[in-house]
């Protein structure tokens, strides 16, 4: 376990699934130093890209009792990522001083493996660089001592309009991220894969009439 | 990890424009180059958040559908086939002055100017004026006209920029047919907070998308009948005796007395004091009130007295009178939830806890705050209520033939709460509130407002309060083009874009010569009936002219209007031009003062593309509009920032577009004189001005003198006088009485509108069916069809913006899962949509988040084929579709599609079946 565990608790209970996160970190990570992230056929029939983000909305229970869930996306930064042993190049890794996972695109082959690895379909396979992608939780950002404090947080974050989007160390206790989990419910995605992400999710909550 | 560099240097702040939402941006620049485009943490409106639009800009910056020359049409090239010839600016200048020098120097109203999706009304509004001609409007007839007619006409303000819920001291957050917003960030933020504060959010909404997906509650309701469930719950409100009454009796003209002698001339009218009262010359003060303590009718707000709000009277001269309150209680009584819940779907029980949760949340979580104000008839209070419920609204109720009725209903719930401008209800914005209706801008009344060479005697849109003001011959017939504030569309204050095409084309009420459209996609997905309209605008004569014979189209973008243009106007984007969002139209104010903005160039125009606004400052002052030239005949303006730094109201008003930084030294707020420094100030400052007010002027502002007067002084009001909330319409009367041969003015509606007048003409809200349903069989055709704008492309026309398009790329119809079933569609099939005026092919996608009578789509992804730089195949056309296909712009008697009173388009009334294809 590193001792400094950096990642995002996703609020679902204000996110609007409004996509400002998904342009954000498209937008940041093509000029920034992950970047660029291609597009194919951009303005012609299925256009696909690269996204390390992305926003899934989905339907639960029957009318009238239906809930429309929209559920942000990305690489979780796991404690035990299944995405690196499987790196035969070593381009996979996991960094000691945040816990962030990252790829060196300079030693990716492309094989695939981390993505098959991955059982929450996290990676994207640039199709024009031929490089395994993903989230970085903008590492060039949140160090970059250039840029103001207040800036020095994944795009993401500064993007999201509900504050859904919460970025911390989940091994401080005393962490904005820490106290959201603990008490706020905050839950693991498929624990019983034991991957531990980092990152977690905050459910519902539904304020009930009491009068 | 690549050694790329950063998107870091230069950071220039401006505003964005990738909606209507108007966010501060942090443009970020590299050797000139945008490279970033992040939120401006500074700026007080989003606080340095943006959406997934904004944060998109760059691809819409370098979209390969940018327009960068002037194009002409190639000669005997087919309308709708977009085969140009690049031309110069010059010649493109030319061709327009020469026309239209002629068009102003003999009928004016042959030239006919429509916008769109813009926001510097205040401009082309004055362009128009200037022009002379009447025939001008943005979209608002077409979007939403009946949210702002029907509030504005009630309590003096509506929701968007001009007002909305205060979610920061709401208990109770009610949003009826919202999916996506006007004050899209803002409103994420506020609602967030709230949510996290423990407030309960209920959204009323036949789809649950959006802002619905996080409501604690979601009450799914058919299309079209809003105006049963709020006409429901005032009724209940009204027998648990819910209502703020205080609130109604002080504040609301329910405590006047309504004449209700039926033979009288003035059936209807509010009874007034014989003697004039001198406060406004638009609008009297002094009707009078029954007075429970004396017995007697006494003007109101009499000193001591208290008006009866129920019962019936007899005045001295024996006139009988009802207070309006009593005959709204007389009204409603029908309206039982039972009743409500056959039209709209809800259950009873459901419309009866729901009344019983806003009443009594309204009343039991009431508070006050230590704020002392001075109401308009000198009273001092020591503090300000609030009654924390607040509402939101849009499209989903106003939208329909019976919206302006059914957003009436809806403010007349909000006046019952005692929400309006209170804390944690609903909260103006200046420069609202104005009157009901208000009279900043007066239109014409006759065709002798036209002249030629002159500008137009009037404004081109405004709020008309009885028959005299409307814009019509001798005759009775329409003097615009698009029949707005006739005897069809008397209350049409947006204008009625969905006319202009098919008008023009059939000569009703005349032909005209040229026809500039701005912004607005009219050949696509800004028509009812889009192919028809693409018919129209291709359409020739007999001596092989076409109907409307010059089309001049200006936008940033190729689009499938301006394929249909005999002039392309290149306009640059948001990043490229100077722009204001100006006091004098549709600012971004807050709840506590006035804030207007600015965008200034971050880079260059991309091309030889130029700013919409500068055109119209340079062929005004080629034309010599007379507020665009000095004495001695030479150009007063330069170009538009220079106008706009030196433009006024009236000579020497100083009021102008900004209101920050005026005066010479730049001191001075909302007026002072010019400042030629003022675009540097805004640069200097994240483009923008907000000027928060002493809270004592926060609130209660229809009522509140101290605001009256600082908003006289500071020219947001003409009279101090105070804006009575509406409960009882008037002004609609006016209409009414006129439709019964009676009243008093001397116009009367022609006979074929007279009972139409006198049945939606009523100034107590009521339910009807939108008028598409009256005139469908709804056996054959059993479902609403209807649209919303998804976050990601809400008001962004961004169909060609590359990382958008991969958001949505195309469009499904959504059906409920056991209505598609019975109709053996398959999730993901191909389906036949039809309703009695045609027919499209789309994809079905099962969903539970819509009620069973509904269908509905994601409006304006899909397009024509190839029309904004798309391959010929790409899916927007493949599989992409727009609804507008199969909806009408006319119903069978001849009308337009409209809301009776407004001329709002019924885009949401169509009627569908649904087979597999």
């Amino acid at each position: 376990m590193t001792k400094k565990q950096l990642a995002l608790v996703i609020d679902l209970n204000v996110c609007v699934g409004c996509h400002a996160c998904v342009t954000s970190c498209k937008e940041w990570n093509n000029a920034g130093e992950a970047g660029p992230l291609t597009d194919q056929n951009p303005y012609g029939k299925d256009p696909t890209g690269t996204f390390f983000n992305r926003v899934q909305t989905f339907e639960v229970g029957e009318f009238p009792h239906t809930e429309t869930v929209h559920f942000p996306k990305s690489c979780l930064h796991c404690e035990d990522p299944p995405c690196v042993p499987v790196c035969p190049t070593g381009a996979s890794y996991k960094r000691a001083e945040d816990g962030i996972v990252l790829v060196d695109y300079d030693k990716c082959i492309g094989c695939k493996y981390c993505a098959w690895a991955c059982p929450y379909g996290a990676r994207e396979m640039d199709q024009q660089e031929k490089v395994m992608t993903k989230c970085t939780l903008c590492v060039d950002r949140i160090y970059d001592e250039l840029l103001p404090p207040q800036d020095r947080q994944p795009a993401c974050v500064m993007a999201c309009p509900t504050n859904a989007r919460l970025f911390g160390d989940v091994h401080d206790p005393e962490s904005v991220v820490s106290k959201a989990i603990r008490e706020r419910g905050g839950y693991s995605l498929m624990p019983e894969w034991e991957t531990r992400p980092a990152n977690q999710y905050l459910p519902r909550r539904k304020a009930e009439y009491e009068g | 990890m690549h050694a790329i560099d950063t998107p870091r240097s230069e950071i220039k702040t401006t505003t964005c424009y990738m909606c209507a939402c108007r966010c501060g941006i942090r443009v970020h620049l590299k050797d000139g180059t945008i490279r970033y485009i992040d939120g401006n943490p500074d700026h007080p409106l989003n606080k340095g958040v943006i959406c997934a639009k904004g944060a998109s800009g760059i691809m819409k910056q370098n979209s390969p559908a940018r327009l960068t020359r002037p194009l002409r049409r190639r000669s005997g090239a087919a309308r709708g086939a977009g085969d140009f010839e690049p031309i110069s600016w010059d010649e493109a200048f030319s061709i327009l002055e020469e026309r239209l020098r002629k068009i102003r120097a003999s009928d004016p109203r042959k030239f006919a100017f429509f916008t769109g999706r813009d926001q510097m009304q205040a401009l082309t509004g004055l362009f128009a004026r200037q022009f002379g001609t009447p025939n001008y409007a943005a979209h608002g007839g077409f979007c939403s006209v009946n949210m702002a007619a029907g509030m504005i006409y009630t309590i003096g303000g509506s929701f968007w920029e001009f007002g909305g819920p205060d979610l920061d001291r709401a208990k109770l957050f009610v949003m009826v047919g919202t999916a996506e917003d006007h004050h899209s960030n803002p409103l994420k933020i506020a609602i967030s907070k709230f949510k996290r504060a423990g407030g309960r959010f209920i959204s009323v909404n036949p789809v649950r998308t959006g802002y619905s997906a996080i409501a604690d509650e979601w009450i799914p309701i058919r299309p079209g009948t809003d105006g049963a469930l709020l006409m429901a719950l005032c009724s209940e409100l009204l027998r648990l005796d819910l209502c703020d009454r205080e609130f109604l009796a002080q504040y609301t003209n329910a405590g006047f007395l309504v004449n209700v002698d039926a033979a009288s001339n003035e059936e209807g009218l509010i009874v007034c004091e014989k003697a004039a009262d001198q406060k406004n010359p638009f609008r009297r003060h002094d009707q009078l009130w029954w007075d429970r303590g004396s017995n007697r009718a006494v003007v109101n707000h009499s000193a001591g007295a208290e008006p009866a709000l129920e019962g019936e009277y007899r005045l001295d001269d024996g006139t009988p009178v009802k207070p309006a309150f009593q005959l709204l209680r007389e009204r409603l009584e029908e309206c039982t939830p039972e009743w409500a819940a056959e039209i709209t779907g809800i259950a009873p029980e459901k419309i009866r806890a729901l009344a019983r949760e806003l009443g009594a949340t309204a009343r039991n979580a009431s508070f006050e705050l230590p704020i002392p104000w001075t109401d308009s008839w000198g009273r001092k209070h020591a503090t300000v209520r609030g009654n924390p419920v607040a509402f939101h609204a849009m499209r989903g109720i106003a939208a329909h033939s019976n919206g302006f009725q059914a957003v009436r209903a809806l403010s007349i719930l909000m006046s019952l709460l005692g929400t309006i401008d209170r804390p944690g209800g609903f909260r103006h914005k200046a420069p609202f509130p104005r009157g009901t209706p208000p009279v900043y801008a007066r239109i014409p009344n006759g065709p002798e407002a036209v002249q030629p060479n002159a500008p137009l005697a009037g404004a081109p849109l405004g709020f008309p309060a009885g028959p005299e003001d409307l814009f019509i011959d001798a005759g009775g017939a329409a003097v615009r083009i698009d029949k707005a504030f006739s005897w069809e569309y008397p209350l049409a204050v947006h204008g009625m874009m969905h006319n202009v095409i098919a008008n023009a084309w059939r000569g009703d009420p005349y032909r005209i010569d040229t026809l500039l459209i701005f912004m607005a996609n009219m050949a696509w997905n800004s028509s009812m009936n889009t192919a028809e309209a693409r018919r129209m605008l291709n359409d020739k004569d007999e001596s092989g002219e076409y109907k409307i014979p010059f089309l001049a189209v200006c936008d940033a973008f190729e689009s499938e209007t301006t394929a249909f243009a005999d002039l392309v106007l290149p306009d640059t984007t948001y990043l490229e031009r100077h722009d204001v969002m100006s006091l004098l139209d549709r600012p971004v104010s807050e709840f506590d003062g006035p804030m207007d903005s600015v965008r200034v160039p971050v880079v260059p125009p991309t091309g030889d593309c130029r700013p919409f606004q500068d055109v119209l400052v340079e062929l005004a002052g080629r034309l010599e509009f007379p507020i665009f030239v000095n004495k001695d005949g030479s150009r007063k303006f330069k170009n538009y920032a220079d106008f706009i730094v030196n433009f006024e109201t009236e000579p020497g008003s100083g009021q102008g577009f900004l209101m920050g930084w005026r005066g010479k030294d730049g001191d001075k707020v909302l007026v002072g004189e010019p400042n030629p420094g003022q675009w540097e100030k805004y640069a200097q400052n994240n483009c923008v001005f907000h000027h928060p007010m002493p809270e004592s002027m926060q609130y209660m502002r229809n009522w509140n003198q101290e605001y009256h007067e600082w908003a006289q002084r500071m020219k947001l009001r003409r009279h101090p006088d105070p804006i009575m909330i509406q409960i009882y319409a008037e002004v609609l009367q006016r209409f009414r009485l006129a439709a019964k041969g009676r009243g008093p003015s001397a116009r009367r509606p022609p006979p074929q509108l007279r009972a139409r007048i006198e049945t939606y003409f009523d100034p107590l809200p009521f339910f009807y069916l939108p008028l598409e349903s009256q005139f469908t069989d709804t056996r054959r055709f059993p479902l609403a069809a209807i649209t919303q704008r998804p976050m990601a492309m809400y008001h962004s026309w961004d169909s060609q913006n590359a990382w958008l398009r991969q958001i949505h790329t195309h469009n499904y119809l959504f059906v409920n899962p056991g209505v598609a079933r019975a109709q053996h569609i398959a999730d993901g099939g191909w389906i036949e949509v039809e309703s009695q005026w045609g027919k499209l092919r789309c994809m079905a996608r099962y969903s539970e988040a819509v009620e069973p009578g509904t269908v509905w789509t994601w409006n304006a992804i899909g397009k024509a084929q190839a029309a904004w730089r798309l391959a010929a195949d790409a899916n927007e056309f493949t599989k992409g579709f727009i609804l507008n296909h199969v909806i009408s712009d006319r119903l069978p008697d001849g009308t337009s599609n409209s809301d009776p009173i407004t001329g709002q388009a019924g885009w949401y009334d169509v009627r569908v079946r649904i087979s597999a294809a």
